[in-house]
């Protein structure tokens, strides 16, 4: 049974790889200034809304503190991830991903609809969705595409001094760069929960056919009738 | 038990990408890779940005009420020590380099230019920012008064102090030399530059991060290319620590 385009195979793998790099030399990044600010600007502890810990070295890249290597990674990386987005975008508006699978119906947002749809994944019955995925798939997915993963786009940007320029408006948008930096570090650890939480429902849901739906495209079972 | 193993297997297959990434920084390959990436973003900045965008300036109350020192934060010698304590009366500022009029200008002469004072934000690379304001004459009329020659690229800033034992300098090609913020500031907040802040004179390059904004400003050099200046990256950081010599990122 088919399960997943060649589109979608391909970015998935892609910006897993692109996420990885990203948040290891983003923890690097993070450790040069271990404070965070809301507003346009911060330096000193008095201005802090929090602290962040000193990520160890074997969860970063490289493995030692080096600002300038973690930042090449970073830089580099970040066009992979940006472009493989967009292409992923522009690919699930034309093939109808997006409307087919990803968007929600509106008598799925009932309070009685949601119940079921959680009870159906504590007893561990992922497959009870009408559409290829179940109504919480969907929305996380729908979140991670739609915001999480644009919005690590848009406040990685918004921290270049090069860029401001060309929309100053943009930064001010996001409550200035001290606020965008703020919310690249929130934003990576809520893809961070995610990617947990996708690795766990994958193992839990059968990982073999996952794995090999997401690389092959098909799920090597038949169609369920009835 | 199981768990210290379980936490050493999870942190051995994190690091395993880590570790490769590592080593793999190190190729000749990677470097060009790194190189040809920070092309693309200088090149999409001014591809989108018009080349005389201004950085965002702020409001008087907008500024923090101490600017932060980083990297040197004095100059540890005899002449300097002399020239902070009568005023900075002899300082000069000598532009040379690839330019037809030379020239040799004492403080008294960089307050006669034009001035501007704008009220920007200081980006360091570690991550933090400082609002202050900043006064001084643009560098791109004073490189037209020195007449830059048509075959000079870029833009050496020269300064007094050494970090770890070596010379500071720093470099910036012609369109970020000739920006309308760039300028040439012996002012902060009103004040004549405190030391901690590079005084008596200090570059502001607003669309760059911090290690650019040369500090003890001495000389303005002129020259095709940097390949023969310190190890031939275009600034201090650059050469030791390996920096993007594009720091707009």
């Amino acid at each position: 049974m088919k399960r997943h385009s060649l589109a979608t195979r391909i970015w998935h793998w892609i910006n897993a790889l692109a996420l990885v790099v990203l948040f290891m030399s983003g923890l690097n990044i993070s450790n040069a200034h271990r404070r965070l600010y809301w507003g346009d600007d911060g330096f000193a502890a008095e201005d802090a809304w929090t602290f962040v810990i000193r990520f160890p070295e074997w969860a970063t890249i490289p493995q030692r503190y080096d600002l300038a290597e973690a930042r090449d990674w970073h830089n580099t990386f970040a066009w992979v991830f940006a472009v493989a987005l967009l292409g992923m975008w522009i690919a699930s508006l034309i093939n109808r991903h997006f409307r087919r699978d990803i968007a929600t119906e509106a008598r799925e947002w009932t309070p009685a609809s949601l119940w079921r749809d959680i009870r159906q994944h504590l007893r561990g019955n992922f497959e009870h969705g009408a559409g290829k995925y179940n109504t919480l798939q969907k929305i996380s997915y729908g979140f991670v595409l739609g915001i999480f993963l644009p919005m690590m786009v848009l406040t990685g940007m918004a921290l270049s001094p090069g860029v401001e320029p060309m929309a100053p408006w943009f930064i001010d948008l996001l409550g200035g760069r001290q606020s965008a930096r703020s919310l690249h570090f929130i934003f990576a650890w809520g893809i961070f929960v995610f990617f947990v939480v996708h690795v766990a429902l994958v193992v839990l849901s059968g990982p073999i056919w996952q794995m090999r739906a997401m690389i092959t495209g098909r799920t090597g079972k038949e169609p369920a009738h009835g | 038990m199981v768990d210290a193993r379980r936490r050493a297997f999870l942190a051995g297959m994190a690091a395993m990408p880590a570790a490769a990434c590592t080593d793999l920084a190190e190729t000749d390959g990677a470097q060009a890779v790194f190189g040809a990436v920070e092309d693309w973003h200088r090149t999409a900045h001014r591809t989108l940005a018009a080349r005389q965008a201004l950085a965002r300036e702020y409001e008087l109350e907008d500024r923090a009420p101490d600017i932060r020192g980083n990297g040197s934060l004095t100059v540890e010698t005899d002449y300097y020590r002399a020239q902070l304590a009568n005023g900075f009366d002899d300082w000069e500022l000598e532009v040379g380099g690839m330019v037809d009029n030379p020239m040799r200008l004492s403080l008294a002469d960089l307050r006669a230019f034009p001035q501007r004072t704008q009220i920007t934000r200081h980006d360091c690379v570690e991550g933090w920012s400082a609002i202050a304001q900043w006064t001084g004459p643009q560098l791109g009329p004073l490189l037209d008064l020195a007449r830059v020659r048509e075959d000079a690229n870029f833009i050496i800033f020269r300064c007094a102090d050494k970090l770890n034992g070596y010379d500071y300098y720093e470099s910036v090609d012609m369109v970020d030399a000739y920006h309308p913020q760039t300028i040439i500031a012996h002012e902060l907040n009103g004040e004549p530059l405190p030391e901690k802040n590079g005084a008596p004179l200090r570059m502001r390059i607003e669309r760059q991060l911090g290690y650019k904004h040369a500090k003890y400003l001495t000389a303005i050099e002129a020259v095709a290319s940097f390949d023969d200046i310190g190890r031939g990256k275009g600034g201090y950081w650059e050469d030791r620590g390996d920096y993007q010599w594009y720091a707009g990122i």
